[in-house]
């Protein structure tokens, strides 16, 4: 049996998937995760040494495009979902952090 | 079922336009009456495209008056799954977080059908962002089975199953990441097609786990299924992983029957399917033989092993996936004193329940000290199922198997449950961890007087072997079990 | 700033180099952004300076449902660059590095981790060091963001506004192993990676408009340590002087630390160049958690031979191999003169290098060559690259065979450069006829007569005076005469 994950760590990944959640979201994440880490635990007891991963279904290679020049979109149209726009830039309130 | 689009499928009703005996924009128009009388109760939809369709319409009338080429699917109503990008029209994945955005460009899928005469009638209803089994999980509401609105129509393709089981349209786009498509083919009584990946481009498809998802048809016939999926695979370059090949012709093997065709049963999914569904199975296995084909059963315990592997790698996916929708460029944003909050919070009312809890986990399964043990022992479990697939395509060209492990079930069965509900994948993960091909086949009444489908496989590029066995089952099938179901005349 | 870093430092701009028994190690990354036509992953241009977000489209913006497609011409530049430094060219794949920010439409970069396209080159410097360069990875720019209010700084804004032209720009991040030792060094380093971008063709190197970004990486050790210290990573380096500047005074911060006992924490820190010092950058715990995980949207790239050498095809000679072939034409020749590095760098830098080349290969003395076109020719470069090789092989003849005085040799050349011409055209126009033997001959004597106690000296063996006879000569004839000639002169009368 697998150990729940703490509070602790819920609050980090929610941090790391930039996700606000209440103390009672963070209870019950705790708790479906946990069951969810707990039914894939087979998984990780599978002997897979000397398996390669799989990442792609395919086995393309070097898919390359011409370095030719496409249409833009028309601003408007680029601005048209925006939130908050000004001075033909997407507006966002202040940011904390620098760029890491 | 007195007149109209309702009953008609896609093929009748392009032949029909096509030779001038019906006009485009009346079929469009009857399947937009249809839809009107309907939608309330089934909520199939989550927008319409009126507008634009009826301009495809004329258009397409417009050809045929003058004698030009309208397409192979001239007139055809066609709805579209909610994840794909239309053009001026809105694109909501079911979510809130995407409220209002409306897409400058379509889908490949999308300016394909066009192209071939088809008209996009409009938006069908999604689990949000395809992540879910029974269209509960929709910030629009629940779809329901036009079979029986107490049931879920399966998901997340469920709007598009439903809208088509229903009559509304002959014929639909969902995508499948998972099952999504066929599993809600096989509950609403419809064909529902998972093509090879690569062989349809996803671009313009809301991304859910990018190397699983795969667009493909939901009709009323197995003939309508080919005729679509013609229409829309090819190579696309605006699609890194779109193979260069042109459109499986599946349409021109439908008529050439099973003998000698090499079909093994997957029997380690029967144990865990009802009964209902394993007879099914079974029975439809019967009908193969008796057409020709070599019938044999197949022991793949390792493709139990997919669910489990799927559930880190899609979520692991999806969470960078959906970290786009942040509140900065497009749709919802909650306002904060700072970015980071603004983000937080958008993303905390634009989600609902199920896709924060695949992003948490997905993010948990990435994050430092955990990739290992969870994503890429994932990846090597995905390698492993592909070796049990190519261990049973040396023996055999097609295997079968249950689609769904059961019936359709009650709304709100399963939603307590993640869990509950993602078995409802299990027999379908595998080909997606693959890439391979899949569909399922409407074929009994199983419990309640349900549909039951049944899941014919493929390996990678094997559509037209899988089309050739798929037209015997659904020869062999009971019509009862076929939508369209329910339409007007009946209700 | 704690007090110890505070006097260490001494405050704005008063960063000197660290006290004796201190080693500074500093490892470089440096973004270089390709010259394309179009962006990484679509077909919007890559062009520096048009209107906010006119050059965007679905991709560029991560737009839902939007797929990138990777620019071979990107590749090829990549491969160039791996080749130019030395680098192992090699399969390789994309992934996502994921986090948020709001100039990232995707919220991810798409980038090279584990298996980049170029690792383990290597960078020459002028003087010969060899700098390991680990990887030269192919990844997507970011947009641009403006902070309004507050000084237009991030900290103190308002709010901030994003452009994102820039976003999906291709770049290759070039990451040097921590072989650099101190600002001089890096700077140096700075300016050949430049210079081997251009000419690679893979880069414009304009630094000013951020075509080139650096961070440093800085730590410090007692001199002969090879242990390497604890570093950190420092950004927001907008110029060849804020990088010295900004290494200088966090290797002094770093010492102080040090040599107070306490200890380094790592982090990344940001050079603010008003202040002349470095700051330490808000961190959060989770900042680098980038779940990095295979793109799988993009396939791997697996060139053949051939895809690179199509690429790399026509690569032209890089700056050491340039300065390698210069030495070579020198040391060949009998030359008595020593310290020829720096001419061979400010040659090579300035282009001039095929100038010298060829005129040593028209019989010009390679001595004489390499120092005119270092000193004299330096100093209008664009004309000297223009300069036709026969002619400066003509002018340089007219010296070595003491026709034209060097300072006459200079003035033509000046001349040459400016006006054009044919050098002997132009000495006949400046009056400059060669002294003839008598003429010379009087003057030496003159001068001897004119200073008797010097030329005791000289007769006695002294022979740095003939230094200060030949400047007399010199002066007499107005430059006019030739330095060998006066010398032999000299010569002939002590015997
Ligand atoms: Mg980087
Ligand atoms: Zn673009």
């Amino acid at each position: 049996m697998r150990e729940q994950l703490s509070s602790e760590s819920v609050a980090h990944i929610a941090r790391l998937a930039r996700l606000q959640i209440s103390p009672e979201e963070s209870e019950r994440f705790a708790v479906q995760l946990s069951a969810i880490l707990e039914h894939v635990e087979a998984v990780r007891g599978l002997d897979t040494s000397g398996v390669p991963p799989t990442s792609h279904a395919l086995d393309l290679r070097n898919v390359l495009r011409e370095d030719t020049p496409r249409p833009c979109l028309d601003r408007a149209d680029v601005l048209a979902g925006a939130p908050q726009a000004e001075d033909g830039r997407f507006r966002v309130p202040r940011i904390l952090g620098e760029e890491p | 079922m007195t007149e109209g689009a309702g009953g008609a499928d896609a093929t009748a009703i392009a032949a029909r336009v096509r030779s001038g005996e019906q006009s485009a924009s009346g079929v469009l128009e009857r399947a937009l009456a249809e839809i009107a009388e309907r939608d309330d109760d089934l909520h199939c939809f989550n927008s319409l495209m009126a507008d634009r369709a009826r301009a495809v319409a004329a258009e397409v009338d417009r050809k045929v008056a003058a004698g030009e080429d309208p397409g192979a699917l001239a007139g055809v109503p066609v709805a579209l799954k909610d994840n794909l990008c239309t053009r001026d029209a809105p694109t909501t994945c079911s979510s809130r977080i995407l409220e209002g955005w409306i897409p400058p460009y379509d889908a490949t899928v999308v300016r394909r059908l066009v192209a071939s005469g088809a008209v996009p009638v409009g938006k069908t209803n999604l689990d949000e962002f395809a992540m879910g089994s029974s269209t509960e999980n929709s910030a629009t509401g629940p779809t329901r089975n036009p079979w029986d609105p107490t049931r879920v129509p399966g998901g997340s393709s469920g709007g598009s199953a439903a809208a088509v089981a229903a009559g509304m349209v002959p014929a639909a786009l969902g995508s499948d990441t998972g099952g999504s498509i066929r599993q809600p083919a096989a509950l609403c009584g419809v064909v529902g097609v998972k093509p090879t990946y690569g062989v349809v481009s996803r671009y313009g498809l809301v991304a859910f786990a990018s190397s699983l998802d795969q667009i493909g048809p939901l009709t009323l016939t197995v003939a309508d299924a080919a005729a679509v999926l013609e229409a829309i695979a090819g190579h696309d370059e605006m699609d890194s992983t779109s193979l260069e090949l042109p459109a499986p012709r599946c349409s021109e093997v439908l008529g050439e029957g099973a003998d000698g065709l090499r079909v093994g049963v997957v029997s380690d999914f029967l144990a865990d399917a009802s009964a209902d569904c394993s007879a099914a199975v079974r029975a439809a296995a019967d009908v193969l033989a008796s057409a020709g084909a070599k019938v044999d059963d197949v022991a793949l315990p390792e493709l139990l092993h997919g669910l489990s592997a799927y559930y880190l790698i899609a979520p692991a996916e999806a969470s960078s996936n959906l970290a786009r929708y942040d509140g900065v460029r497009y749709g919802l944003r909650v306002d904060g004193p700072d970015v980071e909050t603004m983000n937080a919070r958008t993303r905390a009312a634009g989600f609902g329940a199920e896709v924060k809890r695949r992003i948490m986990l997905g993010t948990y399964v990435l994050s430092a000290g955990y990739y290992d043990a969870y994503y890429a022992q994932a990846q090597r479990v995905r390698t492993i199922v592909a070796r049990a697939f190519a261990r049973a395509y040396s023996q055999f060209d097609v295997l079968l198997a249950p689609t769904s492990p059961s019936v359709a079930f009650a709304l709100g069965a399963k939603t307590a449950d993640p869990l509950e509900m993602y078995l409802a994948d299990l027999f379908t993960i595998p080909s997606n961890l693959a890439g391979h091909p899949a569909m399922s086949v409407p074929f009994s009444l199983g419990e309640s007087g349900l549909p039951v489908g049944v899941q014919v496989l493929a390996p990678a590029l094997g559509e037209r072997e899988m089309f050739r066995a798929a037209a015997v089952v659904e020869a062999g099938a009971s019509r009862a079990a076929r939508g369209p179901v329910g339409a007007r005349s009946v209700s | 700033m704690s007090a110890v870093e505070d006097r260490a430092t001494g405050g704005a701009g008063n960063g000197g180099a660290v006290p004796d028994g201190w080693e500074i190690v500093v490892g470089l990354e440096v973004h270089c952004e390709l010259s394309t036509a179009t962006k990484l992953f679509c077909g919007c241009r890559n062009a520096f300076g048009a209107d906010a977000n006119t050059q965007t489209c679905p991709v560029c913006l991560g737009l839902p449902g939007s797929l990138p497609v990777l620019n071979r011409r990107a590749v090829e530049l990549a491969m160039r660059i791996g080749r130019a430094l030395h680098c192992d060219i090699r399969p390789s794949t994309f992934h996502r590095k994921n986090y948020f920010y709001p100039d990232m439409p995707k919220d991810y970069q798409i980038s090279q981790y584990d298996e980049p396209i170029n690792a383990d080159g290597y960078l020459e410097l002028p003087g010969g060091a060899r700098i390991g360069i680990e990887r030269a990875h192919i990844e997507e720019d970011t947009g641009k963001t403006t902070h309004v209010g507050g000084g237009g700084r991030i900290h103190d804004a308002d709010h901030s506004l994003v452009d994102y032209n820039r976003a999906g720009v291709p770049l290759v991040e070039i990451v040097s192993r921590p072989d650099v030792r101190g600002s001089e060094q890096a700077r140096a380093y700075v300016s050949e990676l430049r210079a081997v971008l251009v000419a690679a063709g893979a880069s414009d190197g304009r630094m000013e408009e951020g075509s080139l970004r650096v961070d440093a990486n800085v730590s410090v050790r007692p001199t002969g340590s090879d242990e390497l210290g604890t570093r950190c990573e420092v950004k927001n380096l907008n110029s060849l002087r804020s990088l010295g500047r900004a290494i200088e005074h966090e290797a002094a911060r770093q010492v102080a630390l040090l040599e107070a006992g306490q200890r380094i924490v790592q982090e990344t820190r940001h050079w603010n160049e008003a202040d002349g010092r470095t700051s330490s950058m808000r961190s959060k715990e989770e900042a680098n958690d980038y779940r990095y995980f295979s793109e799988p949207d993009l396939v791997p790239l697996v060139p053949d031979a051939a895809f690179v050498e199509q690429a790399t095809l026509g690569l032209p000679l890089m700056p050491a191999a340039r300065r390698k072939r210069l030495v070579s034409l020198v040391e060949g020749a009998s030359t008595d003169d020593a310290g020829s590095t720096d001419q061979v760098a400010t040659v090579v830098d300035l282009g001039l290098d095929e100038l010298v080349v060829a005129a040593v290969g028209l019989g010009a003395d390679p001595r004489l060559a390499l120092r005119r076109a270092a000193n004299e020719a330096a100093q209008r470069p664009e004309d000297a690259r223009r300069l036709d090789a026969t002619i400066f092989a003509d002018l340089l003849g007219l010296e070595a065979t003491g026709t034209l005085s060097s300072t006459q040799a200079k003035t033509v050349l000046a001349e040459l450069l400016e006006h054009g011409g044919e050098p002997e055209e132009i000495a006949r126009r400046l009056g400059y006829e060669a002294l003839s033997f008598d003429e010379l001959a009087g003057v030496v004597d003159g001068v001897i007569a004119a200073h008797p106690a010097e030329w005791e000296r000289y007769v006695g063996g002294e022979e740095k005076v003939a230094q200060l006879l030949t400047g007399q000569v010199m002066k007499a004839t107005k430059g006019r005469a030739n330095g060998k000639a006066v010398a032999e002169a000299f010569a002939a009368r002590r015997s």
